[in-house]
């Protein structure tokens, strides 16, 4: 498949799905016709040429699979209950470009856990093939094909019409839908790296369909502090690691490599969030990322800006993770001390949290406390998750040691 | 999350024999369930893979200074018990999870459709890190 295809494909394959699952009335029917149309037009289209009206070609071949799909079945009556409903739900002139909206509602159901969601919205919404996100996951094609086919039997089996939910309950699922884009940048962020260049960019991804969403839904602050937030991570994203892959903490990057255009985005977008004082959590989010991109180098970092956001945002998740940064802010604000006297009592809430002694070991190296930073990062290191902060970590634990001896 | 759970040669809590003395319905009926702990799991979109390891007879240890040859030892070995029999890798929303497959795992059917008691080591896999919050 060319690349024009693709993108066009990919573009088309929301639009198409919510054209026919309104005709239909059932997304996990509809879901399965496109995925066949996508992939039919994937290899006429570079043979026949593009058609005339792209997406009507869509509709049409998935309509038919729909009708198939049903004859298959073998039942008359449901047949009969299919030509019932197209009559009765004519197309819906709701613009192509709610469908994304609508579609991230359904793929964000409350019945299923962000792990099923993500790929589903992936396919659903983002046109991404199954194999793709397969590869994206690391996992095989037909596990993921698996997991994606029983998110769909848990929205067909929730009954739950495929249109706009309430208004009331409008706002609830939208929350529902920034956090599953966010934890959908947040694995990609995590697992960006050296050398799986051919994995689909999932942060790129994320950003893609919080941008479309955005262009639906310009009022909401919490979306756009979410779209602020990815573009202000994501711009540092060049100097975040080193030529094999590891790990280049803030301090230490290279802030001439960071992409200006997105930061510069970013912090417009977060500038036209902020007075709308519904402040959430993203916004504060993207409020810390905007002062670390904003700074000219560390030693300009305004700490005592992002000690106060911190304060916010610890105030109002009550995350136990979110003191953690604020004991850093504080560390850097006003002294090693504070920063300390901040995890206090930490571990009863966190646990043996690898992030806990990492945080602690970064705060006793600032106090001049060489050898409790160097148990600290050991602990760290034997108790990280991701094999690059593992390394991290380790090495950090060698070079004070080193230094120490 | 992903984890390796680890089957070894080593003693099962039923305490029975090993599989080349078992009756050919007993061996059959193991390697069904195993078969059909796979299908479940990847019906459960779980599964990434699983297989199967020769025997320790088979068994190499390679050490090598990077400069001359590596030294290779066969077996027998006499820690054999501590070799991995195979392995399943899964894919699972909580640890708690995983620990509910090896548990399924150790309860495999030995002879007599008696559950092996099999001792499952269960380990994560390093990959993403936890979301920044």
């Amino acid at each position: 498949m060319t690349a024009g295809t693709e993108g066009l494909l990919r573009g088309l394959a929301p639009q198409a799905l919510g054209a026919v699952a309104r005709r239909y009335g059932s997304f996990a029917d509809a879901e399965d016709a496109v995925q066949e149309a996508l992939l039919a037009a994937a290899t006429a289209w570079p043979e026949e040429g593009l058609p005339d009206n792209p997406l009507a070609w869509l509709v049409r071949v998935a309509s038919r699979r729909m009708v198939d799909q049903h004859r298959s079945d073998d039942a008359r009556r449901r047949r009969q209950d299919l030509a019932a409903s197209w009559s009765l739900s004519p197309s819906d002139p709701v613009p192509g470009r709610d469908d994304t909206l609508l579609l991230l509602f359904t793929c964000c159901h409350p019945s299923l856990t962000p792990a099923s969601a993500i790929p589903l919205a992936l396919r659903a919404v983002a046109g991404l093939t199954t194999r793709e996100i397969a590869a994206a996951f690391l996992v095989p094609e037909a596990t993921m094909a698996q997991r994606i086919s029983r998110a769909k039997a848990k929205i067909k089996a929730s009954d739950e019409p495929f249109r706009l939910p309430s208004p009331e309950e409008r706002g609830a699922r939208l929350r529902l839908v920034l956090h599953v884009l966010y934890l959908l940048f947040n694995e990609g962020y995590a697992s960006n790296s050296g050398p799986d260049v051919a994995r689909t960019d999932l942060s790129g991804e994320a950003i893609r369909l919080t941008r479309i969403l955005y262009g639906t839904l310009p009022e909401d602050p919490e979306l756009a502090g979410l779209l602020a937030l990815m573009l202000l991570t994501d711009a540092r994203r060049p100097a975040r690691s080193g030529p094999d892959g590891e790990l280049i903490p803030l301090a230490d990057q290279d802030r001439g490599r960071w992409d200006a255009g997105l930061i510069a985005e970013g912090v417009a977008l977060l500038t036209k969030a902020l007075p709308r004082r519904q402040v959430g959590e993203y916004q504060l989010q993207a409020a810390v990322s905007a002062v670390h991109d904003q700074a000219a180098c560390y030693a300009d970092t305004d700490w005592a800006d992002i000690l106060a956001l911190y304060g916010l945002l610890e105030k109002l998740t009550g995350n136990p993770m979110v003191r953690l940064n604020r004991a850093v802010a504080a560390a850097m604000a006003e002294g090693p001390s504070h920063g300390l006297a901040l995890l206090d009592g930490l571990e009863e809430r966190l646990g043996d949290h690898h992030r806990l002694h990492a945080v602690r070991a970064h705060l006793a190296e600032l106090a001049g406390d060489i050898p409790t930073a160097i148990a600290e990062l050991r602990r760290a290191a034997a108790g990280a998750t991701n094999l690059r902060e593992r390394h991290h970590l380790a090495t950090q634990a060698a070079r004070l040691a080193g230094g120490a001896a | 999350m992903r984890f390796l759970l680890l089957m070894s040669y080593g003693e099962v809590g039923s305490g029975c024999a090993p599989m080349t003395e078992w009756s050919p319905a007993d061996i059959k009926a193991h390697i069904d369930f195993q078969h059909a702990l796979n299908a479940e799991l990847l019906e459960r979109g779980e599964l990434v893979d699983a297989q199967g390891l020769a025997g320790p007879e088979q068994a190499r240890f390679v050490v090598s200074d990077g400069a001359g040859a590596p030294v290779v030892t066969d077996g027998p070995f006499p820690e054999s018990k501590e070799l991995v029999a195979g392995y399943r890798m899964v894919d699972v929303e909580t640890a708690e999870r995983a620990i509910e497959i090896a548990a399924q795992t150790s309860a495999a059917p030995g002879p007599n459709g008696v559950p092996l008691r099999q001792p499952i080591e269960v380990r994560q896999v390093l990959s993403a890190p936890d979301p920044e919050l």
